[in-house]
């Protein structure tokens, strides 16, 4: 057993799990809204706000946007904990892990707010 | 023949280097690469290999020829080199020893992870403890591993995290126990691999079906693995 603090579940089945239920709910998504640009006439800002204004369209975006998040941690954790390696940067290997993580969380951080932002904001 | 061979020796060398060697090969005859070894060494005593069986059982001159991974023994010339150059290295991802000799020890501790013996806790039976005959064709492509590692060095997950994930091989005989009906440990083996490495760095590759010289699938049994984690999970 090998014990890990920063993966997503804190365990190998939930993140393999997680990665795939969440990667047939993006797949879903983009279907979703291929679909609207296919069988719309025409598209302006009147349809656009009208198809993702809609309450089902908001929670299927927030749910996406989640799955989002979920699976590009897993993903980018998987990466970095192959590739950043102590072979590679010696004793500073962890600082670079650490630094890595912390880049990947913020950068997902603002692909989940701004969105929301839009989905669920005023505008 | 035209022979391109690594020869690295810790003790004296600063760093590994190619040698290029040429060799007169008996004419009619296909050798098996170990057979090449063996005339390269009467030249030159000083390389450094390992064999034993020389029939594919001991698993012990698994090498890296022209970037397959293989058993020396049971590797035909022909095969190995089909356009007349045959480039020798060690098995990739490990501690070069000498030569083409590799510290297997990486790879024997990520085996001994797996308890890779019979866990039975119930009082033994008088004689032995008996199969169905259903029950024994279960093991059929698992026990047959002769731990040579030509699978988990082809596999870069293995490459990458050597001391946390346990390899094609180390997992085929997980699975070896976990399919035999007659281990009662099931549980307790599969909570020691539930983590986010020791199974599930396997990104399905499968380098190591194509290198292994026994003609297993690994890749399989980490499914089966996965499956039997996800049964339980649920």
């Amino acid at each position: 057993m090998v014990t890990s603090v920063t993966s997503f579940g804190r365990s190998g089945l939930a993140d393999w799990v997680l990665q795939r239920v969440s990667a047939v709910v993006l797949a879903a998504y983009a279907l979703c809204v291929l679909g609207f640009f296919v069988t719309a006439d025409s598209v302006d800002h009147t349809k656009l706000v009208g198809f993702f204004g809609s309450l089902p369209l908001k929670l299927f975006t927030t749910l996406a946007v989640l799955s989002l998040a979920a699976h590009a941690w897993i993903g980018m954790w998987t990466v970095g904990t192959d590739y950043v390696r102590r072979h590679y940067f010696g004793r500073a290997h962890t600082l670079f892990l650490a630094a890595y993580q912390v880049v990947c969380l913020a950068a997902i951080f603002v692909y989940v707010l701004w969105p929301l932002s839009v989905v669920w904001g005023d505008a | 023949m035209q022979i391109s061979i690594y020869r690295y020796d810790p003790d004296t060398d600063e760093a590994p280097r190619m040698d290029d060697l040429s060799l007169e090969l008996p004419a009619g005859r296909d050798l098996m690469v170990l057979d090449v070894l063996e005339l390269l060494k009467a030249e030159d005593p000083s390389i450094a290999y390992r064999r034993s069986c020389r029939e594919g059982v001991c698993g012990s001159d698994g090498i890296n020829m022209n970037g397959k991974n293989g058993l020396a023994c049971t590797t035909p010339v022909s095969e190995a080199a089909p356009r007349g150059k045959l480039t020798l290295r060690p098995l990739p991802g490990l501690p070069v020893v000498r030569d083409l000799v590799v510290d297997m020890g990486q790879f024997y501790r990520q085996y001994e992870k797996v308890k890779p013996w019979l866990v039975n806790d119930t009082p033994p039976p008088a004689r032995e403890r008996l199969q169905s005959e259903g029950d024994r064709a279960k093991l059929d492509g698992l026990y047959e591993c002769i731990l040579c590692a030509c699978c988990s060095t082809a596999c870069p997950s293995f490459w990458w995290n050597p001391d946390k994930f346990i390899g094609p091989a180390g997992l085929l005989q997980a699975y070896r126990f976990l399919a035999d009906s007659r281990d009662t440990a099931t549980a307790e083996r599969l909570a020691a691999l539930e983590d986010p490495f020791s199974v599930f760095r396997c990104r399905g590759i499968m380098n190591c079906v194509n290198a292994c010289p026994k003609g297993l699938n690994p890749t399989r049994a980490i499914g089966k693995i996965r499956t039997m984690l996800l049964q339980q999970g649920i």
